[in-house]
């Protein structure tokens, strides 16, 4: 992507790279990525909350010796939280930030055409 | 029941622990080292950025450290660990909440916050609103988020004062009280943002090393093995393995089980709503540091979390919960007592004096978030109409942190017998009800609209202090064993609480939420076209973004 197409002309240069194809699709990339991902959690946590409160015979359950499985799976929010954590910052690292930062520049330079 | 037994050792309760000249003295040097730093730090303050963001100089790293020293307060420390000490399983669940709500923070909220904003969060909201309105919604709910959690902390320091300093007596409560304030302000106005995070950052740094130390001695008891470790704790408690199960403080009824998921929903959502979390990301120079910020504070405070477990089950075991909810500061009381049973005084030593700092870089730290909403929302944009000069501005900014700084303590004072879990779930309640929807929607909806904002930031707040007035937490709650009032109003035969959750979270949210979209989709407001377009490039692209300030 060396150049940003404007999709609409007449505007400030931050409608013309707001309205561009390439804009867009960044746009879309962060959405899908972020929006799944945010639900997931979400649920998971609470899916945890409400068989916290409402199903402690299960959650009192021994696994083995006095761990039972409220423990390991309040542990587990634990594991889940640290593992979305790197997941996001990876991707944003390595998918999102180059085609940011390059369009940031081409905007900064005024190289909106 | 922590009424109960803290009235049958009532007597003992004026008993100190350990030697309070050593925790004066640690506490001292402490306070001493800090204020190095902040009249260093002071040196290069030269403009509003500096004064509010640091100059967006810190690094990712140090940022992040930050974070999770203005984010583990008394209330993460010292109430998490006392609560699993005495309720076992439901209060290793706070910390599994207030840990994922991180989450929010960083996938949605961060990155595009540091990218469109300057100092605050109604940088954000009134970019393209109508500014008058929305910033004065947002400094409202920002100064009510802010004074709530400003006033735990100072009960919280208010408390603890008789068992860690040996101070006896109501006098004393409130001179420390006041000291406690004091410093907070000298902190604020000399050092501004780049020295409340200095504070910050080494007082994190010495609440985990401390927290770690005091883990491992734990795990070194019972020879590493957690499974033995929770064996002993539950035979040490009366209710025995009824604390390694959850149910114990909210599984009573249905009521106290929905009321549980409320908490859920405002620890979850409030994170990211909390104005001195917010303000944070501006302290960095880019988006990517904000992210790294985030990384580094959700690494930190879940291993602290985790710390917390083993601190609350080794204090069950340990000391056991009849001695903690007898000691002066009560559930509060657990970790020193943790630490007074493991390293003696020198450890109780230190231990307090890291509580007392964290109180202390947690206040600062809402002050200056309070102080620069004030002074920047409401003073140079709403009553100036943004006219005001950089140096008037950060002149009221100094002159509201002092304000602030006085009706903290005078307020740390009158409520220092207030329930603080009262307090801090307020806090979160309303952070999560009043902020983060308008946050959200004016990051990802183009339809939103000013007066879908304002119903928003409005609806939340009033329905989420409504609704807790009106709550057991205020009036009518008693004790099933001693009979005695568990509400803020004592009087027991005063009783107006017709809503029956203490959290208002289930309600206040949702309701937040849809009135921001109800606002928005009856209101005629055209869509500012050129600034929406200038936002949604910003906050993705970082472009146009504000930058570091290099001295």
């Amino acid at each position: 992507m060396s150049t940003i197409h404007p999709g609409r002309t007449g505007g400030t240069p931050y409608e013309e790279v707001q309205a561009s194809h390439e804009f867009a699709a960044l746009r879309r990339r962060f959405r899908n990525f972020v929006f799944p991902l945010t639900a997931a959690f979400l649920i998971w946590y609470f899916l945890y909350v409400v068989l916290a409160a409402f199903a402690e015979d299960f959650m009192s359950k021994k696994l083995v010796g006095n761990i039972n499985v409220g423990l390991v799976f309040g542990l587990l929010q634990f594991v889940s939280t640290f593992v979305i954590t790197g997941l996001y910052a990876r991707w944003m690292d390595r998918e999102f930030d180059p085609v940011a930062e390059q369009m940031r520049e081409h905007i900064e330079r005024g190289e909106v055409q | 029941m922590s009424a109960h037994l803290a009235a049958l050792h009532a007597q003992e309760a004026t008993e100190t622990v350990g030697k309070p000249a050593v925790n004066i003295t640690i506490f001292a040097i402490f306070v001493a080292v800090t204020l190095a730093i902040v009249l260093r730090a002071s040196r290069s303050n030269r403009t509003a950025t500096d004064y509010y963001a640091a100059g967006r100089a810190f690094s990712g790293r140090q940022n992040g450290i930050a974070i999770s020293g203005d984010y583990l307060s008394a209330a993460s420390f010292l109430g998490i660990a006392g609560a699993i000490a005495t309720t076992g399983y439901d209060g290793f669940m706070y910390s599994i909440g207030f840990l994922v709500a991180w989450l929010v923070a960083l996938l949605l909220v961060a990155e595009l916050m540091r990218n469109t904003g300057r100092f605050t969060m109604a940088d954000v909201l009134s970019y393209r609103l109508r500014p008058g309105p929305v910033r004065t919604a947002a400094a409202i709910s920002t100064l009510a988020v802010s004074f709530f959690y400003l006033l735990a902390q100072m009960t919280g320091a208010g408390g603890l004062v008789n068992l860690l300093l040996g101070v006896k007596g109501t006098a004393g409560q409130n001179l420390t009280i006041a000291v406690v304030g004091i410093l907070m302000i000298i902190y604020v106005l000399v050092g501004g943002m780049r020295g409340t995070t200095w504070v910050q950052i080494i007082k994190a740094v010495l609440l985990v090393l401390g927290a770690a130390l005091m883990t491992v001695w734990v795990l070194s008891k019972s020879g590493f093995n957690l499974s033995t470790m929770l064996g002993d704790a539950a035979a040490a408690h009366p209710k025995g393995d009824a604390i390694l199960d959850p149910g114990l403080k909210y599984g009573l009824t249905t009521t106290s089980k929905i009321d549980f998921i409320s908490l859920g929903m405002a620890l979850v959502f409030g994170t990211a709503g909390l104005p001195h979390v917010l303000m944070r990301f501006y302290t960095v120079p880019s988006s990517k540091a904000a992210r790294h910020s985030v990384v580094w504070a959700i690494w930190i405070i879940g291993v602290f979390y985790l710390f917390t477990l083993v601190l609350g089950y080794g204090a069950a075991w340990l000391v056991g919960p009849e001695k903690i909810l007898a000691a002066p500061g009560k559930v509060n009381s657990a970790a020193p007592l943790l630490a007074y049973e493991l390293g003696g005084t020198l450890l109780l030593g230190l231990i307090a004096a890291v509580a007392f700092a964290t109180i202390l870089a947690v206040v600062a730290g809402l002050t200056i978030t309070a102080s620069a909403s004030f002074a920047h929302d409401v003073y140079a944009h709403v009553m100036r109409k943004g006219e005001a000069t950089a140096d008037e501005e950060v002149r009221v900014a100094r002159i509201t942190a002092v304000v602030i700084g006085v009706l903290a303590i005078i307020g740390g004072i009158a409520a220092k017998n207030q329930n603080i879990a009262f307090l801090v779930a307020l806090a979160f309640a309303v952070a999560a009800s009043a902020n983060l929807p308008t946050i959200i929607y004016s990051l990802f909806w183009r339809g939103f609209t000013t007066r879908g904002a304002v119903w928003s930031i409005y609806g939340g707040l009033i329905s989420s202090i409504g609704l807790i007035v009106f709550s057991p937490v205020m009036s009518g709650k008693i004790d099933p064993t001693t009979k005695a009032s568990a509400s803020v109003i004592t009087n027991t035969s005063v009783d107006f609480s017709w809503f029956p959750l203490e959290n208002p979270g289930i309600i206040s949210i949702p309701l937040a939420f849809f009135l921001g979209w109800l606002g928005s989709v009856t209101s005629r407001e055209p869509l500012d076209e050129q600034r929406y377009a200038e936002m949604e490039v910003r906050s993705l692209t970082g472009a146009g973004a504000e930058k570091a300030v290099v001295h």
